[in-house]
């Protein structure tokens, strides 16, 4: 399986902070991936790396293969990216927007680009400015989409939109997918929104990624454990998270249990309950991180 | 060739079943009732996902299940269509109802009420493994 995008050891520090560290992941061509994380986790700064609008500081990455070049313009036309921004101009109207597509994308599909707005009843002769936000959305989207891009970048692309114009979104994005064969990568920190469109998911988190892989190992991957409290450590398991109670403990690890005792019980978690999972555990690390940087007189314990 | 569609499909999404699994489990109840019968043919990947907003991967591995399942058939180039029916019930069908009735009388009779007995049937499902 080629890869769409791939990056090796990616960063990118502003001034102090590091937007992004040490990224290195891979999304296969044709799959729909899903990047999910805390706000701040780097998810924007990922996907802008991707579509070649900022320079990494370290590392590379990769579209189909070629390593982009912020200098080039080679892999913009292979390239859709839809930002929460949506830079739209709100003087023009949706037939001048559709122009504007025409004249700036030499593979540009005029006629799917006028299906899609018809088929969602946005009137081409209305100012963008006057469009609701999901109607804008959407313009955006058909924009993007109707240059023909092998690869779609999207940045929240539902984040501000009521349900049901998120649902309407996903409807065009998906029917597109299926037509084209698109890849498509993008964020959100919904994780209900992504699992249905998903195949697989990327979890963002303290800048780094925590996990990779297919919606359906990871659901299969990881399990929920209850056992009285005190209890050993189940054995052949990664313990992502932990909360316990005076007499409960809940655990949720990744990987099969073995030689549980009679007292455990084990429960499959939904995709939510892993993320949060995951998210919770890298927020702990952080806290530890900060304690023991900010006491280090301490010593060992 | 625009007939009408044969079957809506909708997704549960708070049931934990995969996306996959709830739809050929809606066509294999379309089935079990007659509304889908053989020769019909089941939308196309792209109307689905027009319509439910999922993954085409998922709607296309469905499809292969139920291809797999003896239950449709793909014709290159015009779509997937329903090779056989599923209303016929079991022999044994009414022989458990009855053991099952005979069950719930004893868990009735032993003081458990409807929640209790429902708990009691899940986790009997869970403990003796499932069959796809």
């Amino acid at each position: 399986m080629t890869a769409a995008l791939e990056t090796e050891g990616l960063g990118r520090r502003y001034r102090t902070n590091w937007g992004l560290r040490d990224c290195t992941l891979s999304v296969p061509e044709g799959s729909i991936t899903g990047l999910v994380g805390p706000n701040g986790a780097g998810k924007s700064t990922l996907l802008r790396l991707a579509a070649g609008l900022s320079r990494p500081t370290t590392g590379t990455v990769s579209i189909f293969g070629r390593v982009v070049d912020p200098n080039s313009v080679d892999h913009l036309g292979r390239v859709g990216y839809f930002d929460q921004l949506r830079p739209l101009y709100a003087s023009f109207r949706v037939k001048e927007m559709l122009t504007f597509g025409r004249r700036l994308n030499p593979n540009w599909d005029d006629d799917a680009a006028h299906r899609w707005l018809e088929d969602l009843d946005i009137p081409l002769n209305q100012r963008i400015g006057k469009l609701s936000l999901g109607q804008q959305a959407e313009v955006a989207l058909t924009v993007c989409m109707g240059k023909r891009p092998d690869l779609l970048l999207l940045d929240e692309p539902v984040a501000s939109l009521d349900p049901l114009a998120r649902r309407q979104l996903l409807q065009t994005l998906m029917g597109t997918v299926a037509e084209r064969g698109t890849t498509v990568f993008l964020s959100s920190h919904i994780v209900s929104e992504l699992e249905p469109v998903c195949d697989r998911l990327i979890i963002l988190s303290a800048s780094r990624v925590q996990l990779s892989d297919s919606v359906e190992s990871i659901l299969s991957d990881h399990h929920l454990l209850v056992g009285p409290r005190p209890a050993p450590a189940p054995a052949g398991v990664e313990v992502i998270s932990s909360t316990e109670t005076g007499r409960q403990s809940t655990l949720l690890v990744r990987g099969a249990p073995t030689g549980l005792g009679p007292t455990w019980e084990t429960a499959q978690p939904d995709l939510d309950a892993i993320v949060l999972a995951y998210l919770e555990g890298t927020s702990i690390q952080a806290r530890q991180g900060e304690a023991a940087a900010g006491a280090p007189s301490e010593g060992p314990r | 060739m625009a007939a009408e569609p044969t079957i809506q499909f909708r997704l549960d999404r708070s049931s934990g079943v995969p996306a996959y699994r709830q739809l050929v489990d809606q066509v294999r109840q379309a089935l079990r009732l007659g509304i889908l019968r053989p020769g019909d043919q089941l939308p196309t990947v792209r109307d689905v996902v027009k319509q439910v907003a999922i993954n085409p991967n998922t709607v296309h591995r469905a499809y292969r299940d139920l291809e797999h399942q003896g239950l449709t058939e793909g014709r290159p180039g015009s779509g997937t269509f329903i090779r056989r029916s599923l209303s016929k019930v079991p022999e044994e069908q009414p022989a458990l109802l009855r053991q099952l009735e005979q069950w719930i009388s004893a868990a009735r009779a032993a003081g458990l009420g409807d929640e209790a007995i429902a708990a009691l049937v899940a986790q009997a499902m869970r403990t003796s493994g499932r069959k796809t």
